[in-house]
């Protein structure tokens, strides 16, 4: 009853409306800044790419939000949000601000909310930015679209249109906020494009001093334990993937998979199926409920391509699909079909990349040859 | 202690199917099922409960039906369970669905005082994770969300410990009651009734409460309260250019021409391989 | 340790049948169902036959999820070179209330059947599997044992609604373990297509609905047959054989679901649908000489578990619920006359069924099974006859009629002796008289 579900299905005629007056005072474009123990997470940046598109449109500044502590790991950030493409930045830095906690963040973000009025505000759907982002606009009593795949500006009445997708990924939906400034939506990692660093580009930056008292925050950060990121497969950015699906059939085909990865240097991924079905880790499934990935090549094998996976990957340059069946989903957006056994072409194909790889490093290392 | 557990009842996504030419729902016979995540949520406080005798009380905000899903609760070990239902909330989006569920709550703690709220990550029909966050701030309690593990709980000083899923590590928090934990998954798995409890979840009265019984604000609930409303339903696009399909007799030739082709239609990608695999052996021969 | 007069395993037709009726009249029932709930285990066409219903619930029309009332059914015979013969009978007296056939989705229909149980007093668990009966040492059924922890409920009488599986009696040894000889297997997509699609393919307006059964070369050959019916905005196609037949050909169902929905003559009514859920379900079709001992000490059994299934007609669910309220006002006349449920006194719930149509029809068509097991051309011979013959008599090719009928006649003959005609004739006549 409570959700996109029931007014999904009936799409809502969007209604021509003119926007309230007071909107007006609501102008730019806000990207928050997430940062965790001085890493900042890709997803600003790539925000930030999307975010200049859509001041663009609208004729606005684009502006990024840092909040953190007052060592130097802001300063650094700083120039990076000019670098992705920002107008100008909001600064505020406080000591009770160093570790990420929602509710000194909440406090900081409405206030500057508050003060500068953006029209919309965009945050990664990570675990802070969702964090974050929930209690913001509840605060701000504003509208809100979680997880969204998809930004666009609409160009009668300017307002937000954020696509995500619905009813666990078998459709999209377009979710607009008519009612109540600013708009707020938070986006998936992996899925806008990383934007050129261009760095040296001119860049405001506008200090906001925030009245904080630590005494006044209720919960304290007792300790961070880093994830070793050796052991952690690192999907997302993985510019390689080999990925395998239900069509393997049984464990010992999935060393397949991870042999061919191997080879290329790829990173393995998996369908849901082949991860329930305890072939892979849970970090290396693709898709909907899984990780997004924008490799520069996606091999999907004995995967159907269902859109829960294709959510997950089809921000990939090139994608090649193995399959037995001719009418897989999968060739509706792959590059390339290759119709037959996973079993027989996954080792056929780690032999053709191995020779053609060996081929040409030999040519890289006698460049000479070449020309004989 | 009093632990309240906000569960809702969700359409089996697994088995939702999309007209391919319409691009309807085709939800007919679609079961319903408790919202997966939201187990992970019940069985902690179960287990709490089994530690420190707490009291467990569901919620969900759903339609008449979803008065299975509670009972189901009931099953698994819950104290009570109250079905918060009305046709003015229908529709609603995150921020109005916190409103309706933080005024229940309320209305929960008034009679007996909450000292920890559980909700799942997210829900698999919603899948925003905000309504957790949205119960926390308007009820102004404490929220640790993406917890996977409680460490320590006292009652009495009123005192929590957790474990939260942050970027690029785990977080270890301490707080105070009154909280909001949303748990992630997999941090446990929920327990199999026994037949005490199934009679008991078959017998026992669910309570109903409306818009009255929690005293809300007409205008903040429903399609009304909600800011966000759908615009658009489209189904995935299908790309301009059919696969291309690689020929070959045996699958070493199909590999062969697959390889070739792919190598002379993106030549940098030759490159972006060789070099990637190079920075492996570097790695390697490193460590 | 809780007790009840009457624990119902199973919550299909049969099972509600029996514990609605037991719960109107005012004995403590626990049904208990294996299934998340009522209907999410049953496979069925599904054809509903108001009478049986209607003498549970009179009213049933108010409220039951019904999809279309019956209007036209067809008999088709389908070969494998792609023909189809048969029979349209369309009678305008079907569309008028009451109707006496509907479709149905099982899914939905149990669920409201099993709203009824509850409201009439009985408690429903689901999700919960009886693993085994609990005897005393003298052998007399007093309870059941569910898989859950602390799971033993005690009852004076436990009524057997667990399906065509029947493993409940088999283990406790009330019954022989039932051959794969006396069992179909039958499996059945739903596919969704819009409702004005299916009105207007199948000639039908608002809630008028259509029914096909098919038989023929359709099942390569082995005892089965096909069907295919109209629900509100989606079909149900479906095709059965005898479990013996299939292991014999080592063909799979899907096969045969494949090749019917493939079949020239049923592909353009499926045209663009999608398939929403695929089930395979087993048919209790040995009829009469395959019924098992029908109740004993403390115990009954209703339903597909007693075997109760007309399969020349496809009836079912009917007899079903016909012996699960027989079985229901057996143990309330024993109740109200103050006696035990007893084995002596319980045989009066086998002549309930004896002087009802039940038995009379199982009876009636008792050699029917055997009749096609042992003739095996009657669904593969004539149907490919009765094509190639309507072929030749419907191609207009300058040829004299006189002279295509001598020849169909020839035909037929070859294919099968005069004797051999003369024979199946007898045979059908025999069996379906
Ligand atoms: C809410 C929700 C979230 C979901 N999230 C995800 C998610 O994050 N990620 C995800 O992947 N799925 C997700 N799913 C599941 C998704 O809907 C699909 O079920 C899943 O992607 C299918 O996995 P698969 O392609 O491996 O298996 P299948 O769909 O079974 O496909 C197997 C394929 O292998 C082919 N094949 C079989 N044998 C061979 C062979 N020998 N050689 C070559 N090909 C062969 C078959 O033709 C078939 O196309 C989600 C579903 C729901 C409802
Ligand atoms: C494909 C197909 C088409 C059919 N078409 C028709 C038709 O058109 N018209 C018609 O009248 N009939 C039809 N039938 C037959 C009809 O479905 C059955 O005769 C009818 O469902 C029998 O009802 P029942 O209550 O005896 O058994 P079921 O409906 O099988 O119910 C048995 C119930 O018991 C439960 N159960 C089993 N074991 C246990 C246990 N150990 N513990 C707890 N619960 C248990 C099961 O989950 C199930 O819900 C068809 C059957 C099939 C397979
Ligand atoms: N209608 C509801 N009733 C009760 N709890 C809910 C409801 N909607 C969401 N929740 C809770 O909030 C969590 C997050 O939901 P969502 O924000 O929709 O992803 C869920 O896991 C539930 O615990």
């Amino acid at each position: 009853m409570s959700d996109a579900l029931d007014t999904a299905a009936k799409p809502i005629k969007k209604p021509k409306r003119v926007l309230p007056e007071h909107f007006k005072s609501y102008k730019g474009v806000w990207v928050f800044i997430e940062h965790e123990h001085g890493h900042p997470h890709p997803v600003s940046w790539e925000l930030l790419g999307k975010g200049r598109e859509l001041a663009d449109k609208l004729g606005v500044e684009l502006a990024g939000v840092l909040l953190g502590g007052t060592g130097g790991e802001v300063a650094a950030l700083v120039k990076d949000v000019g670098a992705y493409g920002a107008d100008l930045c909001y600064v505020a830095r406080h000591p009770v601000l160093d570790d990420y906690r929602n509710q000194p963040y909440t406090l900081g973000m409405t206030e500057l909310v508050n003060t500068y009025q953006p029209e919309i505000l965009l945050l990664g759907a990570t675990t802070q930015g969702r964090d974050l982002a929930g209690s913001v606009a509840t605060t701000l009593l504003t509208g809100l679209t979680a997880d969204c795949t998809g930004l666009d500006i609409d160009p009668g009445d300017r307002s937000l249109l954020s696509s995500r997708p619905t009813f666990g990924g078998s459709l999209m939906c377009t979710i607009v906020n008519l009612a109540t400034r600013p708009q707020m939506a938070t986006v998936r990692p992996r899925v806008m494009p990383m934007p050129a660093r261009v760095p040296d580009r001119p860049l405001r930056v506008v200090e906001h001093a925030l009245q904080l008292d630590e005494s006044a925050i209720v919960t304290k950060v007792v300790d961070f334990i880093p994830d070793a990121r050796a052991d952690k497969p690192q999907l997302p950015f993985a510019d390689f993937i080999v990925s395998g699906g239900r069509g393997l059939g049984k464990p010992e085909n999935f060393a397949l998979v991870e042999s061919l990865a191997r080879t290329i240097g790829a990173e393995v991924g998996a369908s849901r199926p082949a991860v329930h079905a305890g072939w892979a880790e849970v970090e290396r499934q693709v898709g909907q409920s899984g990780k997004t990935v924008r490799p520069k090549l996606y091999i999907a094998a004995g995967i159907s391509g269902a859109v829960q996976h294709r959510v997950g990957m089809e921000g990939a340059d090139v994608i090649a699909g193995i399959n037995l069946d001719p009418e897989a989903p999968i060739f509706d957006f792959a590059n390339y079909a290759l119709i037959g056994n996973v079993t027989e072409l996954l080792p056929a194909l780690e032999q053709a990349f191995a020779r053609r790889l060996a081929a040409a490093r030999t040519r890289r290392a006698n460049p000479a040859e070449e020309t004989v | 202690m009093h632990i309240a557990v906000c569960i809702k009842q969700v359409p089996d996504s697994a088995q939702i199917r999309v007209h391919p030419v319409t691009n309807t729902i085709m939800r007919q016979g679609v079961p319903t099922i408790i919202n997966p995540y939201d187990l992970f949520a019940l069985e902690e406080a179960l287990r709490i409960k089994d530690r420190t005798a707490a009291k467990v009380t569901v919620l969900t905000m759903g339609p008449p039906q979803a008065d299975d899903a509670l009972r189901k609760c009931l099953a698994f070990g819950a104290d009570e369970a109250v079905l918060i239902t009305d046709k003015v909330f229908s529709g609603a989006d995150t921020l109005a669905t916190s409103y309706v569920l933080a005024a229940a709550l309320k209305t929960l703690d008034a009679r007996e005082p909450v000292d920890l709220v559980f909700t799942g990550k997210q829900t698999i029909d919603g899948d925003t994770a905000q309504v957790g966050p949205g119960i926390a701030t308007r009820l102004g309690y404490q929220l640790l969300t993406y917890v996977s593990k409680i460490r320590e709980l006292d009652a009495d000083s009123r005192r929590i410990l957790v474990e939260r899923r942050a970027e690029g590590g785990v977080q270890v928090l301490e707080s105070a009651l009154p909280a909001v934990v949303t748990m992630l998954e997999g941090t446990n798995e929920i327990r199999f009734a026994d037949m005490p409890g199934m009679f008991r979840a078959a017998r026992q009265e669910v309570e109903r409460w409306n818009r009255d019984a929690i005293g809300v604000d007409l205008a903040k609930v429903g399609l009304k309260g909600s800011p966000t409303v759908v615009a658009q339903v489209f189904g995935p696009k299908p790309k301009a250019v059919k696969a291309f399909r690689v020929a070959g007799d045996t699958p070493a030739a199909m590999a062969e021409a697959f390889v070739d082709r792919l190598f002379a239609d993106y030549p940098h990608l030759e490159e972006a391989m060789l070099e990637h695999l190079e920075q492996v052996d570097r790695q390697g021969a490193k460590e | 340790m809780e007790k009840f007069d009457v624990i119902v395993v199973g919550a299909g037709p049969s099972g509600n049948a029996a514990a609605y009726t037991l719960a109107r009249a005012g004995l403590s029932v626990l049904q208990l169902e294996r299934g998340e709930s009522p209907g999410t285990k049953n496979v069925q066409g599904a054809i509903l036959y108001a009478d049986a219903l209607e003498k549970i619930i009179p009213d049933f029309r108010d409220s039951a999820p019904l999809e279309r009332h019956v209007a036209e059914q067809r008999m088709w015979l389908l070969d494998e070179n792609q023909s189809c013969t048969g029979a349209t009978y369309r009678d305008a007296r079907f569309s008028q209330e009451p109707h006496n056939r509907y479709t149905i989705i099982r899914a939905r229909f149990d669920r409201w059947f099993s709203g009824k149980v509850k409201d009439a007093g009985a408690l429903v668990i689901c999700e919960t599997t009886v693993t085994e009966l609990l005897r005393d040492p003298a052998g007399k059924v007093i309870g059941v044992r569910t898989e859950r922890a602390q799971g033993d409920i005690l009852a004076d009488c436990v009524i057997l609604a667990d399906g065509a599986n029947a493993l409940l009696g088999e283990r406790a040894g009330l019954r022989p373990r039932v051959k794969a000889e006396d069992m179909a297997l039958a499996v059945k997509e739903v596919i969704f297509l819009p409702r004005e699609t299916i009105e207007s393919r199948f000639n039908i307006a608002d809630t008028q609905g259509v029914v096909i059964e098919i038989a023929g070369n359709i099942t390569h050959g082995m005892v089965g047959t096909g069907f295919l019916y109209t629900n509100r905005d989606s079909l149900a196609i479906g095709i059965g054989c005898m479990l013996a037949d299939m292991k014999r050909q080592s063909l799979t169902p899907c096969q045969l679901l494949e090749g019917l929905k493939r079949h020239p003559a049923v592909q353009p009514l499926i045209e663009g649908a999608e398939m929403k859920e695929y089930s395979a379900h087993l048919i209790p079709e040995g009829g009469y000489r395959a019924l098992p001992q029908l109740y004993g000490e403390g115990w009954l059994v209703v339903g597909d578990s007693a075997g109760f299934v007309n399969a020349v007609h496809r009836e079912g669910s009917n007899l079903a619920m016909t012996s699960g309220r027989f079985a229901a006002e057996t143990l309330i006349g024993l109740r109200q006359a103050g006696k035990p449920f007893t084995a002596a006194n319980l045989a009066a719930y086998k002549r309930r069924l004896d002087d009802s149509f039940v038995m009379a029809d199982l009876k009636k068509y008792q050699g029917v099974p055997e009749l096609l097991h042992d003739h095996p051309h009657i669904l593969g011979t004539y149907p490919r006859f009765l094509g190639d013959a309507a072929r030749e008599a419907l191609t207009v090719d300058g040829e004299p009629k006189r002279d295509k009928q001598k020849r169909i006649l020839g035909e037929l003959t070859r294919k099968r002796s005069v004797l051999g005609l003369l024979g199946d004739a007898y045979r059908f006549w025999r069996a379906f008289r």
